[in-house]
């Protein structure tokens, strides 16, 4: 794992010999150097095996280990498909107001103060990454003026690996990490991670996931969040939350987006990006948010003008669909109980697989504490695997872990529960 | 103390803030001519029919896949419309040379296609490379390739507001001064905003001054089929410097011609020397999208590839789209036959000479705010008009508003 609070992160751009030749295409660069995780899925597809096991995906899989969206959303949308009145216009670039209106309520609740003295800017995104790329152009262009702010960001270590790049790409170089998950604990270290922050220069931006991190799984905790809030205070720190996968953990929106409501209530400002295509299916469907809880309601109209410009050079606006069906069973009491049950089912079917896997380890006896996976929630679980035992297991099992030593427990299935379970507990106790 | 709290509030966009206006106006007989969507002649947004087929079939579609798009976007989406824009028979195809990036509307494109070009051409993150947009030109071209890191964004001659038609000795003697390798934004059909488009032999002199200074061509594909309502004639020139054998960016959007303007369907073309390069920029471009928004939305893109690649779907696209440019044709016809009826001093042969969505009318501002306070008529200052604003209800009133405004007004 890479030395926190150290610069990590260096632009991936190719340096190139001969930059007066014909075109872009007469010169020399090279392919994109691949991250880690699209190598992995390149090997993953040409593993030509009937046993291979991906447990790297990004959605939810069913138990027949398919993508679904939920039976409400498909009800929805043919109700939407047959409405005579939604019209082909453009939206506003700060997208579909209904949208924004109920994403904002379940991120800060319905009676929140920020919402009540009108000092939230929502705007609908084109999905989760684009919600963090906007929310970084923000940072990066506005984050005090006079200071001509231009870093540091915080990131956990480990993180999403997409994550650094968009904020190069909007213009941020200084990248850092903080301590997040420790593999010997198999959980989050706090008093490192407090070490981090405590270093951090004032001013510094730290993004910090709310729930469902990816790709550990492991989220800090009420009281963890408590001390966390009061450094951030102290520290004058910006935080950047994530939501990437909002109702995953408790099938509640609201209860995981507890943090943000925790640093709102505490007069922090902040950003804050959410996706709703986990919770309703709506993978590829562009249904992401980004939250800016501002300390003065005078600040609104230049920030969302200035967020409303940096939208109009980045898609313009967002597309519409998805965020229609979210914001109709938002809106609607009857809908939102249906919606409820549907998810629950999702919950607790990951829950299901984790106790599962838990004790298939323990009656197969691998080296080890699997307490882990059951105290935490969502998607994602980190095995603790390390990079070689990683590559055992996709080199001689087919089955594919992230690079971190992380996995989707939803892929997780009937059939193939315990040759995962074996060959974890192979990896860990074959020497390599 | 707030972080933001020197933001400045930023200037708010001319056209939206038309609309607004024109919204809060109640004249009975109001007209908005500065709409951005297509109207019918009731003044109606249009659901295209074989969009609400396609959308149906879609919907109830149980095999559905539900996951995320890849990077690039929806395969079948990405290969129907650069053969759309290209050609079936396009030897670029065949060889293997073309690729596609599915994008965020035109805008996206646009951007996609921007940050490429300031990483990687002209050697790398060269940010001082001149780009060169339309005097005038579609006011966010400039915004777009600003925020992806280009300093320079310089005009090249266009409108010829005496004559009311294109500059064309201005712009080829940009095109012969400029440094060599700048990259020029040219509007395949129906500039925007004058809809005055170069005329074939024009558009051969400007290929062959490009092609001799090496500069880059990217074209903002925005009105295919919707500007004479013949897929293949609007792709004329974007199909001819392909056979030229440049390597080139095109930007298309679908938001006119399906009228989905809300779902963002967007595709970057990309036309290069070779399979090989091709791949490489593809890697990078993918790499680009994974930090903007890293999956596109599926919706509009299914429903543009089932349109495009089903023969029945196909055939009545091509009637709506033909619908809607024959529309704009009519009350193009019109509009000229009734200015020129009233005796209105000045010439109008540009209305019927210019093509797609919009009409750069030569009222001067003046006349332009006359029409706005006095008649409730509202365009851009800069005298563009969206025809689709005109129906057989409303054109006798333009007219004869314009009539005014120009004998009044000088």
């Amino acid at each position: 794992m890479s030395r926190p609070g150290s610069r990590l992160y260096k632009k991936g751009v190719n340096q190139n010999e001969d930059p007066g030749a014909h075109m872009f295409t007469g010169t020399t660069h090279t392919a994109a150097t691949a991250s880690p995780e699209t190598r992995l899925l390149f090997t993953l597809e040409k593993d030509a095996q009937d046993r291979k096991v991906h447990l790297t995906g990004k959605e939810y899989y069913s138990e027949e280990g398919k993508t679904f969206e939920l039976h409400l959303t498909g009800k929805i949308k043919q109700q939407l498909s047959a409405d005579p009145t939604l019209r082909p216009e453009y939206l506003s670039s700060l997208g579909l107001t209904k949208f924004t209106q109920r994403a904002t309520e379940v991120a800060l609740g319905k009676r929140s103060q920020a919402i009540l003295e009108n000092r939230v800017l929502g705007v609908h995104t084109p999905g989760f990454t684009a919600a963090m790329r906007l929310g970084a152009e923000l940072l990066r262009h506005w984050y005090d003026v006079n200071a001509a702010w231009c870093g540091p960001v915080y990131l956990s270590s480990p993180c999403d690996d997409s994550l650094a790049g968009i904020f190069q790409a909007a213009g941020i170089q200084d990248i850092r990490e903080y301590y997040y998950w420790d593999d010997k604990q198999r959980d989050i270290c706090l008093d490192k991670l407090l070490e981090d922050l405590e270093t951090a220069p004032e001013q510094s931006v730290v993004v910090l996931a709310a729930s469902a991190h990816c790709p550990t799984g492991a989220d800090l905790s009420q009281n963890q969040w408590a001390v966390i809030t009061q450094l951030i205070l102290r520290r004058r720190l910006f935080p950047f939350l994530m939501l990437p996968a909002q109702a995953l953990c408790y099938g509640d929106l609201e209860r995981d987006a507890w943090p943000v409501q925790l640093c709102a209530s505490n007069g922090i400002e902040l950003l804050c990006a959410q996706s709703f295509s986990h919770c309703f299916g709506l993978y590829g469907e562009a249904v992401g948010h980004l939250l800016c809880v501002l300390k003065h309601n005078s600040l609104l109209l230049s920030v969302q003008s200035q967020a409303d410009k940096i939208v109009k050079s980045l898609w313009s606006q967002p597309s519409v669909g998805g965020a229609r069906v979210v914001a109709t069973v938002l809106s609607n009491p009857a809908h939102l109980v249906e919606w409820q049950g549907e998810v629950k089912h999702i919950v607790e079917r990951c829950m299901l697989i984790r106790e599962v896997l838990r004790e298939r380890l323990r009656l197969l006896g691998t080296p080890g504490c699997w307490d882990h996976l059951t105290q935490q929630r969502g998607l994602y679980c980190c095995m603790g695997l390390n990079g070689q035992q990683v590559e055992f297991l996709s080199k001689w099992r087919h089955v594919y872990l992230l690079p971190s030593g992380c996995l989707n427990v939803s892929a997780i299935n009937g059939r193939n529960l315990s040759y995962v379970a074996e060959s974890i507990h192979l990896a860990l106790t074959t020497s390599l | 103390m707030s972080i933001f709290c020197k933001v400045p509030q930023a200037a708010p966009v001319a056209v939206f803030k038309l609309t607004q206006d024109f919204t809060k106006d109640q004249f009975p007989t109001k007209v908005n001519l500065g709409v951005g969507a297509y109207r019918t002649d009731e003044g109606q947004t249009w659901v295209l029919p074989v969009v609400k087929r396609a959308e149906k079939i879609i919907v109830s579609d149980d095999r559905l896949n539900h996951e995320y798009l890849p990077i690039l976007g929806l395969p079948e989406f990405r290969s129907s419309v650069s053969r759309i824009a290209l050609g079936d028979d396009s030897p670029a195809i065949q060889e293997n040379r073309v690729g596609a990036v599915q994008c965020l509307g035109g805008t996206g494109a646009l951007r996609i296609g921007a940050e490429f070009l300031r990483c990687f051409y002209n050697g790398n993150n060269n940010t001082k490379t001149p780009i060169y947009v339309s005097a005038p030109t579609w006011e966010n071209h400039g915004a777009v390739f600003t925020s992806a890191g280009f300093q320079d964004i310089r005009p090249y001659k266009y409108w010829d507001a005496q004559t009311r038609g294109l500059d064309f000795v201005g712009f080829l003697s940009d095109l012969e001064s400029c440094p060599e390798r700048s990259i020029f934004v040219l509007h395949a059909c129906a500039h925007n905003p004058t809809g005055t488009d170069p005329t074939q032999d024009q558009w051969k002199q400007i290929a062959q001054v490009m092609m001799r200074r090496k500069l880059f061509v990217f074209f903002d594909f925005a009105y295919q089929g919707f500007a004479s309502g013949n897929l293949e004639n609007d792709a004329w020139a974007l199909r001819y410097f392909v056979s030229r054998g440049f390597e080139l960016f095109c930007a298309q959007s679908f938001s006119k011609n399906f009228g989905l303007y809300n779902e963002r369907v967007g595709n970057l073309t990309i036309v290069s020397r070779d399979t090989d390069n091709l791949k490489r920029v593809l890697s990078q471009m993918e790499m680009i999208v994974r930090t903007t928004w890293s999956n596109p939305p599926s919706q509009g893109a299914r429903v543009v590839a089932l349109t495009l690649t089903s023969p029945e779907l196909f055939s009545e696209w091509k009637d709506n789209v033909k619908t809607m440019a024959d529309r704009i044709l009519l009350m193009r016809s019109q509009l000229k036959a009734k200015l020129q009826a009233l005796g209105t001093p000045g010439t109008w042969d540009h209305i019927t000479e210019q093509i797609g969505m919009f009409s750069f009318t030569g009222l001067n501002p003046k006349q332009v705010e006359y029409l706005v306070k006095e008649k409730h008529i509202y365009l851009m200052s800069s005298g563009r008009i969206n025809m689709c604003g005109l129906t057989t209800k409303n054109i006798d009133y333009v007219a004869e508003s314009i009539h005014e405004a120009v004998t009044v007004v000088q």
